[in-house]
C-alpha cells in the first residue's frame, strides 16, 4: 500500500474518492478550500461550487435522497448558513451515506469568529467525528458514511485549521465498489409536515440511544493507559498536543465525540487519578464529563478562545517544564513592525475605499479580501459581519435614523453577492429604501483563492457555463438605478458614489476589474520624479504595498518589482510627480 | 525526541513559503523519517507574515513547534527571521534572505524598518547564514526561486539524500519550471561551500 503525505483536506478528497463518494458540493471558505479543489482530481466524483452552503447542502441532500454517497463542506460560519436544512435532514435520514464537514477555525487565522460547531453537531443531533491527523481524516469520511448508512443520519466531520491545513503520513487504499442505492418514494420519511416530523423526531430521539451504544464500543473512541496518575480526556488536533506533552499520561481519544461514550468515559474515569480534559474553545466534552457527575478538569486552566498548544499542556497538567523562549540581546519586540495583510499591488478594490475614506461615507462592509479596507491607511469601513450582512445593515441604518440616507453605503464582492446579496438588494428595492450598494466585482472568489461562482462563466470542473448578468439581475430585483464603472478611474469613481448616494432612491454601482492576480500583462510599473514630488504623501494614503515612504530621506519611492502599473498614485499625485516607467512628465 | 528537527520556515505571504515547506517535507519523507506539517491560507496570505511549521524524525505528534524549540529558522525575508527568532533553540540555525520587504507601517512612515538584522542575527546566532537569494534566482533565471536558492542552502546544512531532494523537486514543483529552480537549488547547495 501506497504511504504518501496529505493535508487534512487531502486527505478528506482521497477519502471520499476510496469510499465511493459520488457527489460533493461546497462554497469556499478557508479552512475547508482544498477539499473540493482536491475532489476534482478524481473524475468518478462529480462535484460542485454552490453559491452558498445553504445550497450546497441542499444538493447534498438531494444526492443523498438519489442513493449517492455524498459529501458536503464548508466552514465553521457556513453552517450557520446550512443550518436550515441540517436541522431538519437531521429528522428524514439519508438514502446515500452523507458526510458534512465543518471546517472550524480556533484562533481565526481567517474568519470573522471563533464558533466551536460541535456545539452545532449536539443541537443537530447528528453524529460528530473528530480526526485527529490527515490519515484519521480519510478514514474518518469512510466511517462517517457508514455510521450515516448504518443509523440512517447525516453525520458531522469536524476538522480544525491544525488539521485541515497540516499534512502527515497517509496510506492509500482503493475505491470501493460503488454502491448506489435505490431511490424509493418515502413521504412519510422525506415529507416534513408536522405529522411525518413527529415521527421522524421521535425515530431520531431511538436513533442517539443506539448511536451512544455504538459510540461507546467504536474504535473510533479508545483509551490509552499509561500512568494512572493522569487521565487525560481529548480530541481532534489536541490529541497530538497532549501526547507530546504528557506522553506517560493515560489518555481517552475521541475519534465520535457525540453522542458521547458515557460507559468508556466512566471507565476510563474510574481508572485515573486525577481527570483532565484538555480541548479549544468551548467545554464540550467537559460538559458530558461533568453531566456524568464526575470530577474534571478543564477550562479553569485551559482559555475558552483561540488554539491551544504543547506548553499549555505542560504548564497546565505539569508533565514537564515549558520550553522558554532563546536568550536574546538587543531584542525589542516593540521595535519589530507588525506585517499585517494587505490588499495587493494594483488591487481593484482599493481606489473605491480611498474615495469612500475621502467622501467620509458610513461604510457598512462584507466579507472578502476587500475586508481589509477597515485597516490603515485606508480605513473606509466601520462595519462586518457575515457573508451578505452589509446590505441589510446599510437599510436598516437609514430606516433607524433618516438623517443617515445619502450617506451610508453598503460595499460587497461578487461572489458574496452571489452567496447572500441578493436578498438584501431585495429588501432595498421592496422596503423603499435609498441605500447605495457597491458591488465590487473582480470576477472571482479571491479572498479563498480564486475559485469559480455563478458569474465567472465556469464550473469547478472547468466546463463552461452561463454567466450571471450582475446587472440584470439587480434590475429584475427592482433597483432602477444601475452604474457599471471603472474602479481603476479614480475620477470616475468619486463621480458615480457621489451621484448615486446623492439619488432619493435606491441604486447599485458595479465596479468591474479583475483581480489584479489573475491580470497576466502587467502595465509599466511608477516611477516618483524625486524633483518634482512635493512629499505631501498622498499616495501613500492609498496604502498600496509598491510605495514606500522613506521618513529618513523624506522621500516616497515606488518599489518597480511590486508595482502593477495600475497607476491609481499617478492618479492622486497633485504635483504631477508620478510617471510610469518610460513615460516623462511634461 | 531529541532527534527530531523542528524547522520553521517564516516569510512574507507571496514568496512561496507553503511550496518551500512542501519540498522539504517530501525530502525527508523520502529520506524515511516521520513529517508534520502545518501552514496558514487565507487572510494570512495577503502581504501578510507568514510561518509554516515543520517537524521531522521518528515519533511526531504534534505538527507545531513550540516556542524555543526550533533547530533551524529559515527566513525568506530579514525581519521574518527577527520576527520569529526567539522560537530557535540554544545553538540553533538560522538561515535568512538578505531581502527586505517594508510591512504596511513602515510603508506608511509610522514605523521604521529596524536596522542591522543580519548583524544581529549573527550576534545572537553563531550558526547565521545570509545568502542574496533574490539576485542568486536570477541569476538562475527565475526571480520566484529565491526560495529554492534558500532550500539548496538548507539542503546542504542537512543530512537528506541528495536525490531525494532532486525527487521532491520534481514531485512538487511544475515541470515548465523545473531548470531554473534545479539550478537555483545547486546555487544555494555550494553558496556555503
Amino acid at each position: 500500500m501506497k504511504k504518501t503525505l496529505l493535508t487534512g483536506n487531502e486527505a478528506i478528497a482521497r477519502g471520499a474518492y476510496e469510499h465511493g463518494v459520488k457527489v460533493a458540493a461546497a462554497y469556499p471558505g478557508t479552512p475547508s478550500t482544498e477539499i473540493l479543489e482536491n475532489i476534482i482530481k478524481y473524475e468518478e466524483i462529480y462535484a460542485q461550487w454552490s453559491p452558498n452552503e445553504k445550497v450546497a447542502l441542499e444538493v447534498g441532500i438531494g444526492s443523498s435522497l438519489a442513493g449517492a454517497r455524498t459529501l458536503v463542506a464548508m466552514k465553521h460560519v457556513g453552517v450557520n448558513v446550512a443550518a436550515d436544512p441540517l436541522m431538519t435532514f437531521a429528522y428524514t435520514g439519508v438514502n446515500g451515506g452523507l458526510v458534512l464537514i465543518s471546517a472550524d477555525d480556533p484562533g481565526m487565522h481567517s474568519s470573522q469568529n471563533e464558533q466551536d460547531n460541535r456545539r452545532f453537531a449536539k443541537f443537530a443531533k447528528v453524529p460528530l467525528l473528530e480526526p485527529s491527523d490527515s490519515q484519521e481524516a480519510k478514514d474518518f469520511i469512510g466511517a462517517g458514511l457508514e455510521i450515516s448508512e448504518q443509523f440512517d443520519v447525516p453525520v458531522m466531520v469536524r476538522t480544525t485549521t491544525r488539521i485541515a491545513h497540516s499534512m502527515s503520513e497517509v496510506t492509500l487504499g482503493e475505491r470501493e465498489k460503488d454502491q448506489m442505492k435505490p431511490w424509493g418514494r418515502s413521504p412519510q420519511k422525506y415529507v416534513m409536515i408536522p405529522a411525518y416530523a413527529r415521527l421522524r423526531h421521535q425515530l431520531l430521539e431511538e436513533k442517539l440511544v443506539d448511536l451512544q451504544k455504538y459510540s461507546q464500543e467504536s474504535p473510533l473512541n479508545r483509551i490509552e493507559w499509561g500512568d494512572r496518575e493522569i487521565g487525560v480526556i481529548t480530541s481532534g488536533i489536541c490529541y497530538q498536543y497532549v501526547k507530546e506533552a504528557l506522553p506517560q499520561a493515560s489518555c481517552l481519544k475521541l475519534g465520535m465525540s457525540y453522542p458521547f461514550p458515557e460507559t468508556l468515559v466512566r471507565e476510563f474515569a474510574a481508572g485515573v487519578k486525577k481527570l483532565y480534559v484538555v480541548e479549544e474553545l468551548e467545554p464540550f466534552l467537559e460538559e458530558e464529563v461533568k453531566f456524568l457527575g464526575l470530577e474534571v478538569t478543564g477550562k479553569e486552566i485551559f482559555p475558552l478562545t483561540g488554539e491551544i498548544n504543547v506548553s499549555m499542556i505542560m504548564e497546565g497538567i505539569g508533565g514537564k517544564g515549558k520550553p522558554s523562549p532563546l536568550k536574546l540581546s538587543d531584542y525589542k519586540p516593540e521595535e519589530i513592525p507588525l506585517r499585517p495583510p494587505v490588499m495587493c499591488a494594483g488591487c481593484p478594490h482599493r481606489g473605491v475605499f480611498y474615495t469612500l475614506k475621502k467622501l467620509d461615507l458610513i461604510v457598512t462592509g462584507d466579507i472578502g479580501c476587500y475586508t481589509l479596507g477597515c485597516l490603515p491607511p485606508l480605513e473606509a469601513m466601520d462595519a462586518c459581519i457575515c457573508m451578505g450582512a452589509s446590505i441589510g445593515a446599510a437599510l436598516g441604518m437609514e430606516k433607524a435614523d433618516p438623517a443617515l440616507k445619502g450617506k451610508v453605503v453598503a460595499v460587497i464582492g461578487d461572489s458574496t453577492f452571489f452567496h447572500s446579496g441578493l436578498t438584501g438588494t431585495l429588501d432595498i428595492a421592496y422596503n423603499l429604501g435609498s441605500s447605495t450598494v457597491i458591488i465590487l466585482d473582480n470576477r472571482t472568489t479571491a479572498m479563498t483563492g480564486h475559485q469559480e461562482h455563478p458569474g465567472t462563466g465556469r464550473t469547478l470542473m472547468k466546463e463552461p457555463s452561463a454567466s450571471a448578468d450582475l446587472e440584470a439581475i439587480v434590475k429584475a430585483l427592482g433597483i432602477e438605478r444601475v452604474v457599471v464603472a471603472d474602479p481603476l478611474d479614480l475620477e470616475e469613481v468619486e463621480k458615480v458614489i457621489s451621484a448615486e448616494v446623492a439619488a432619493p432612491e435606491s441604486s447599485v454601482i458595479i465596479f468591474r476589474s479583475p483581480c489584479a492576480l489573475m491580470v497576466k500583462e502587467k502595465g509599466a510599473p511608477a516611477r516618483v520624479d524625486v524633483e518634482e514630488c512635493g512629499y505631501c504623501t498622498d499616495c501613500i494614503g492609498l496604502g498600496c504595498p509598491a510605495m514606500v515612504n522613506d521618513t529618513r530621506e523624506g522621500e516616497v519611492r515606488v518599489t518597480a518589482g511590486l508595482c502593477s502599473g495600475c497607476g491609481l498614485c499617478i492618479q492622486v499625485c497633485d504635483f504631477d510627480a508620478i510617471h510610469k516607467e518610460g513615460e516623462t512628465g511634461e | 525526541m531529541n532527534n527530531n528537527i523542528n524547522l520553521l520556515l517564516a516569510g512574507v505571504g507571496g514568496q512561496g513559503t507553503i511550496l518551500a515547506s512542501r519540498i522539504i517535507a517530501y525530502a525527508a519523507q523520502c529520506s524515511g523519517l516521520e513529517v508534520k506539517l502545518s501552514e496558514i491560507h487565507g487572510m494570512a496570505q495577503r502581504g501578510g507574515s507568514v510561518v509554516t511549521h515543520l517537524r521531522m524524525g521518528q515519533e511526531i505528534y504534534s505538527p507545531l513547534i513550540e516556542v524555543g524549540t526550533a533547530d533551524i529558522i529559515m527566513a525568506t525575508e530579514q525581519l521574518e527571521a527577527w520576527r520569529w527568532l526567539p522560537y530557535l533553540k540554544e545553538g540553533g540555525t538560522v538561515i535568512v534572505n538578505a531581502q527586505v520587504i517594508s510591512p504596511v507601517p513602515v510603508i506608511l512612515g509610522l514605523k521604521e524598518y529596524p536596522s542591522g538584522i543580519l548583524e544581529r542575527l549573527k550576534e545572537n546566532v553563531p550558526q547565521t547564514f545570509t545568502l542574496d537569494a533574490l539576485k542568486m534566482a536570477r541569476e538562475a533565471g527565475n526571480e520566484k526561486a529565491a526560495n529554492v536558492v534558500l532550500l539548496g542552502l538548507l539542503a546542504s546544512q542537512m543530512k537528506f539524500d541528495s536525490a531525494c531532494w532532486e525527487e521532491a523537486l520534481k514531485v512538487v514543483l511544475p515541470a515548465k519550471i523545473l531548470e531554473p529552480n534545479l539550478k537555483a537549488f545547486q546555487m544555494g547547495f555550494q553558496s556555503q561551500a
